[in-house]
């Protein structure tokens, strides 16, 4: 250990699937990443939390719909709405937007097939907690693997987040159909991000890709130094 | 009482399965303008009257069976025989 580790949560939700690879990721990179169990009604002391990707509770209904609704879920809205740091990836994504943490809601996909690639991403903002390792403007690969990742918000809702610029992802090339090719995005206070892609599948030259290191380490930065404030 | 949900996506929201099915149709030679695909949830709900059962119903739409951002619903009670 270099340096202070913050320690970050990873929800684990009943068909999860990438909550071991999210962990894992965090670990790598200095953080103390530890997993939070679905039905846990309290957090423990956090810095920052990741809701990792997958098919909570088999994702009947709509994606994400139920797994909003999991005890450990209450206790990251209240987290999140303290001010905590809190990322959503695929699945996680998904259960921020419909947990009203998010703008928008994902859809199936414009073509109906599951798409798994990798795929080119452009950096919009680098001053958000989830991406100051970025830089505006420059392209990440990282890849993606949805059936249900089509953001939608309607026309006013667009205009307004866009000019809040609360579009932190773009896909570089159509993906899913997603509305203006959002790939991430961020609430208003900007310490919520949801995002379609898995940093934590991009994280070594051997994946194809480490471009995902620069969200997860940005996100550990962010709670480093959350962390070295409050001790 | 028996009550049913028909969630749908709302005028204007873009159905991918919905297409994907009216083309099917007129492949199969049917002439048919407009495939929407929704949703249909039967519910036994425990409610002294027709008024309680559907504010149930409305409440349960809300929360967790349509999200109102893309998609609308109705609700059909049907009360049992008195």
């Amino acid at each position: 250990m270099t340096s202070p580790q913050p320690r970050v949560g990873v929800l684990r939700f009943p068909g999860a699937c990438d909550d071991r690879d999210a962990l894992w990721a965090l670990a790598a990179f200095d953080a103390e990443a530890v997993f939070i169990w679905h039905t846990e009604q309290e957090l423990p002391d956090l810095d920052a939390v990741v809701l990792p990707g997958g098919f909570s509770y088999g994702d009947y209904l709509r994606c994400g719909a139920i797994g909003r609704f999991a005890p450990a879920m209450e206790a990251v809205v209240d987290f999140a709405n303290g001010g905590g740091l809190v990322l959503g990836i695929c699945n996680g994504f998904q259960i921020l937007c419909e947990a009203g943490l998010l703008p928008g809601v994902l859809r199936r996909n414009e073509s109906l097939t599951f798409v798994c690639r990798d795929v080119p991403l452009v950096v919009e903002r680098s001053d958000t907690p989830f991406t100051s390792r970025c830089e505006e403007g420059q392209t990440l690969t990282i890849p993606v693997k949805h059936g249900e990742g089509n953001w939608y918000v309607d026309d006013d809702g667009y205009a307004e987040l866009d000019a809040r610029r609360q579009v932190v992802l773009r896909y570089a090339e159509p993906v899913n159909g997603s509305r203006n090719d959002v790939a991430g995005v961020v609430n208003e206070r900007g310490n919520v991000m949801g995002l379609m892609p898995h940093p934590e599948h991009a994280v070594d030259p051997l994946l194809g890709s480490a471009d995902g290191a620069l969200i997860l380490s940005s996100l550990v930065d962010s709670a480093r130094a959350r962390f070295l404030t409050t001790v | 009482m028996k009550a049913t949900v028909l969630v749908r996506p709302k005028n204007g929201i873009l159905d991918p399965q919905g297409q994907a099915v009216e083309s099917s149709l007129r492949q199969l030679g049917f002439s048919v303008d407009g495939a929407r695909i929704g949703r249909v949830v039967d519910l036994e709900v425990d409610a002294a009257d027709a008024a309680t059962a559907r504010a149930q119903v409305e409440q349960m739409c809300e929360q967790l069976l349509a999200n109102p951002l893309i998609e609308s619903y109705e609700i059909e009670l049907v009360e049992p025989p008195a």
